[in-house]
């Protein structure tokens, strides 16, 4: 099929629409209300405690728990990032489908463990458990760096989704003397400061108005745009038809790409639950039980999920044209509904990035505090003392991603969060292992873990900037092309184990 | 409840593992289903299905603790 060039559809650009424009604030100035009077929602006796400030009280049932995981880690660059890759490349996008999938038998099986140790000691972050373990600072210290390193650019991510909705109600551009991109700067501001005031308990008030109109608005989308443009056959017809035409892409995985499909999945499943985002998510509910029953409902997030990656391929079968990538969702509601659904949906992406943003940078906070400031500066800190701390960080944490977004090219966020990924995956011999096995011990995971960092970090360095995959030599002339992060994993564990056997625990000496 | 059979059912934990990280089992178009080429429907399906095997699993530890 031969496309007339006068009839090819001009490349979407935004335009200013008052009623999108009116929904979106509405809704924007709602959860600011109710970010500030989270304070008061399930009222502690005092917030002054890193418990309450930084994880809620260790109070959240299977409900609250469902919506801050939920909203926390299904978030807006998600709802912007997926279908755009699905738009662009195919079925090779989809592989977060079969990653939100096999997360939850591994949040199933381990995070009631991890829950119930840092219940009974008190403890806040991944490397308190880390240390409480091993009695290792050096182990201690560099969980909880990675930890942070690998947050901030994810940070910096909920602020590109929140720009493609900014750019989509035809706001962005606007400058306000030195300050690039206002809105932003603003609606992040804000953010802080609610976050500063409320802790976790803000996101999770909020997560509840987020989560209910993600689901709207997808729930509609995937109802009536098939509805407009023939039918799910003809969407795939469609999208099929452009692939080809492209000569890029597919609507099946191409042959090389299988093996970096799934351990793309595996991969990212296994390191989803080591951020300190999600881990906050899951210290702040109440008991493993809650962890178990949510292991159940979170798929219901995952549905959601791959109905949103089916929205790439409904702007190829709406015939809309994208300028960049990232685009494709807000266009696809610009060009398919009216103003002020749009603005619903772009409200419901925006506050998608207020949630994460905000537990990511309480879960930074909380390690800085536990695990740099209590240990290294000062030890007698107090709980109140430690939540004083932790507020001043969560601030720091956010201005820093904000002036990433706003003065460095997005590309270095970008490839910030693909090493992170990378990174926070090897973490998890050291957190996980000592659930199940006293064998380890701090030498052998701190070893274990350098080689994972620092060879993950040079096969992920190409000649044409940074990439997820690497080619192995087996399995077929063009070798096996397989997700770093898991390779870097492999090597982790190896080197730990051989570590481990070498320096040999003497025997004790008969006392 | 019986300890082993509880065991037992942790290990219906494996099948999502195994349903999805073999994609040449389901990169095909056919069998088709309401649209959905077969690649994108079998996918979708294995998530109700893991959060029955998961509630299954639930059901045999929850009394552990």
């Amino acid at each position: 099929m031969t496309t007339d060039p006068a009839a090819a559809p001009a490349v979407w650009t935004p335009t200013l629409n008052y009623s999108a424009l009116a929904v979106f604030l509405f809704f924007f100035l709602l959860v600011t209300v109710m970010g500030f009077v989270a304070a008061r929602w399930r009222k502690p006796e005092t917030l002054a405690h890193i418990d309450e400030w930084g994880l809620g009280g260790r109070n959240f049932g299977t409900w609250i728990t469902w919506f801050l995981v939920g909203g926390d880690f299904y978030t807006a660059y998600t709802v912007i990032a997926v279908p755009a890759l699905v738009y662009a490349v195919g079925a090779y996008g989809f592989f977060a489908l079969p990653y939100t999938i096999v997360v939850y038998p591994f949040v199933f099986l381990v995070m009631p463990l991890l829950w119930k140790k840092a219940k009974e000691m008190n403890y806040v972050t991944s490397a308190d458990i880390v240390h409480g373990k091993y009695n290792s600072r050096a182990l201690e210290l560099v969980v909880a760096i990675t930890g942070v390193v690998a947050t901030m650019p994810y940070i910096a991510l909920q602020l590109i989704g929140m720009e493609a909705v900014i750019k989509a109600l035809g706001l962005s551009g606007i400058s306000v003397g030195p300050i690039h991109n206002f809105p932003l700067t603003i609606a992040f501001l804000i953010l802080a400061f609610y976050t500063y005031s409320s802790g976790l308990r803000a996101p999770a008030l909020i997560a509840f108005v987020k989560d209910i109109m993600i689901y709207i608005v997808v729930i509609v989308a995937v109802i009536v745009v098939p509805m407009k443009l023939g039918g799910y056959g003809a969407v795939f017809d469609k999208a099929g038809a452009d692939f080809a035409a492209a000569g890029k892409g597919g609507l099946l995985l191409g042959g090389n790409q299988m093996a970096a499909y799934a351990t793309l999945a595996l991969g990212s499943a296994l390191a989803a639950f080591m951020y300190p985002h999600t881990l906050t998510g899951i210290f702040a509910s109440n008991s493993a039980n809650t962890i178990r029953k949510n292991a159940v409902l979170l798929p219901a997030y995952t549905l959601l999920l791959g109905l949103i990656a089916m929205l790439g391929y409904m702007g190829h079968a709406a015939g809309i044209k994208v300028a960049a990538n990232n685009d494709i969702v807000p266009a696809l509601f610009d060009t398919l509904f009216s103003g002020w659904f749009a603005g619903f949906a772009y409200a419901a992406i925006g506050i998608g990035a207020l949630v994460p943003a905000a537990v990511m940078s309480i879960g930074a906070a909380n390690l800085f505090t536990r695990n740099f400031w209590k240990a290294y500066v000062n030890p007698q800190v107090t709980p109140a003392g430690e939540a004083a701390v932790a507020k001043v960080t969560s601030l720091v944490v956010k201005v820093g991603a904000l002036l990433v977004i706003v003065y460095l090219p997005t590309k270095f966020a970008l490839d910030l969060q693909l090493l992170g990924g990378i990174w926070i995956l090897q973490t998890l011999p050291a957190l996980v292992f000592g659930l199940y096995t006293n064998w380890f011990r701090a030498p052998g995971l701190l070893a274990g873990w350098a080689v994972g960092f620092v060879g993950g970090s040079w096969m992920a360095w190409g000649p044409e900037g940074l990439k997820p995959l690497q080619a192995l030599p087996f399995g077929g002339p063009a070798g096996t092309t397989v997700y770093i992060g898991l390779i870097a994993l492999v090597l982790n564990v190896a080197v730990a184990i051989a570590v481990n056997l070498v320096t040999a625990r003497r025997p004790v000496a008969a006392a | 409840m019986d300890r082993r059979k509880s065991r037992a059912a942790l290990w219906l934990l494996l099948i999502p593992y195994v349903g999805l990280l073999y994609p040449a089992f389901y990169n095909h178009l056919e069998p088709r289903l309401w649209g959905f080429p077969f690649f994108y429907w079998y996918q979708l399906a294995f998530v109700p299905i893991t959060a029955l095997l998961t509630y299954i699993a639930y059901r045999s530890v929850r009394d552990d603790d």
